[in-house]
């Protein structure tokens, strides 16, 4: 506990086996083709994967690791390297993180060499605006399961509208946000 | 396909770089992105390095939007591959995932091992309720663009509570929802689309 050793870090505290392994890399690489709108739109499922199907992680553990990735500089999907370095450490990580990249980068690299001169076909428009309201349903249903390890508390959700709020009407940057969250919870408001 | 360019910039006056010097720039503008690396990429490869134009810019980052996958790695991806074919796009994935990458991981082993401390446990509870709102909030910014849907904002709406409603309540896989209402949602888009009203 006190220490960490070099097994905790590369498989994770629980211990980590091929078969899992396989089944979370498998898991992300087949939400990467889904994740239309960004990574960030297919949390639910990864959620509903690895905290309620296979109990890998806590709720709590689980708003956490998207809190710290969106603390840290770089973009935001960083957070499934850390949901699976939070499962199963370093080997964990790279699982996840290639399970969502390497199938939409092969398709975004493929897709780019098509794209550049169909820009404006029928296919493509109709892709576009339907899936438009489903990806804001889908981030929106990501911030309800953000703010489930906080219980309805009236606090955070006061915390979670001044967010919103700040972020529509101000320019401010969100690590300042993120940075007052980390503040008001460590002194025990939220 | 923005129509408000009147004082674009002229096409990228800088040579095309190379993969290294791929590598070096994306690296650069990911480390300076807290909370979203998009404005920070438009400065640098727009602005600051001029490699891309700013309309040019606009076109991949909507066809990035519309590909599944992060943008902003789709859009690393596009201007890597576009200079430098394969290598570069690589050399432009590596750069912006690469040192965030280590970053993120030691913080999150750090994090680990502080865990039981109250405070720790307390911020990263706050900071869970601020990502929330971050979420929500980039969820209502986008969601202004359906004003303007072709499928028309009551259907817009409705398929935005419904898509919420079975995922976040019911918690239906993502897979079934996607295909069963998204595919829906594009078939009815491909249709308007016949009726010859663009909606655009």
């Amino acid at each position: 506990m006190e220490t960490a050793s070099w097994a905790t870090v590369v498989l994770g505290a629980a211990g980590f086996t091929a078969s899992q392994w396989w089944q979370l890399l498998g898991h992300f690489a087949l939400l990467s083709l889904l994740a239309v709108g960004g990574a960030m739109t297919t949390a639910p499922d990864m959620h509903r994967y690895v905290v309620n199907q296979h109990g890998w992680l806590t709720d709590a553990q689980f708003a956490a690791s998207v809190a710290l990735a969106q603390a840290a500089p770089g973009p935001n999907v960083l957070f499934v390297a850390v949901i699976g370095f939070n499962v199963g450490g370093l080997v964990g990580a790279l699982a996840t993180l290639t399970g969502t990249l390497l199938p939409s980068s092969t398709l975004a690299l493929a897709i780019t060499r098509w794209g550049r001169k169909n820009e404006r076909s029928r296919a493509l428009r109709a892709f576009n605006t339907g899936m438009a309201p489903i990806t804001i349903g889908f981030l929106l249903a990501t911030g309800w399961l953000l703010l489930r390890p906080s219980g309805g508390q009236l606090a955070a959700l006061a915390l979670a509208a001044a967010t919103v709020w700040l972020m529509m009407r101000t320019k401010i940057s969100p690590v300042w946000l993120i940075a007052g969250g980390a503040l008001l919870g460590a002194a025990g408001f939220v | 396909m923005s129509s408000g360019d009147v004082d674009s910039p002229p096409a990228p006056a800088a040579p095309a770089p190379t993969p290294a010097q791929l590598f070096r720039a994306f690296t650069h503008l990911a480390l300076q992105g807290f909370g979203g690396v998009l404005p920070v990429a438009q400065r640098e490869l727009v602005e600051k390095r001029q490699w891309v134009a700013r309309d040019d810019f606009l076109a991949m980052l909507s066809l990035a939007q519309v590909l599944p996958g992060p943008n902003v790695i789709n859009l690393a991806l596009m201007i890597g591959d576009r200079f430098a074919g394969t290598r570069g796009a690589l050399a432009a994935l590596a750069g912006i995932l690469g040192a965030p990458l280590v970053l993120v991981l030691v913080l999150a082993t750090a994090v680990q091992q502080l865990q039981h401390w109250p405070f720790v446990t307390g911020a990263l509870r706050g900071m869970g309720v601020v990502a929330a709102g971050l979420v929500v909030a980039t969820a209502l910014k986008l969601g202004k663009e359906l004003r303007s849907n072709a499928l028309g904002r009551c259907w817009s709406a409705a398929l935005v509570a419904t898509a919420a409603v079975a995922v976040a309540l019911l918690q239906w896989p993502l897979v079934g929802v996607v295909l069963g209402l998204g595919g829906a949602a594009c078939w009815a888009a491909w249709r308007k689309g016949a009726a010859g009203d663009t909606g655009a």
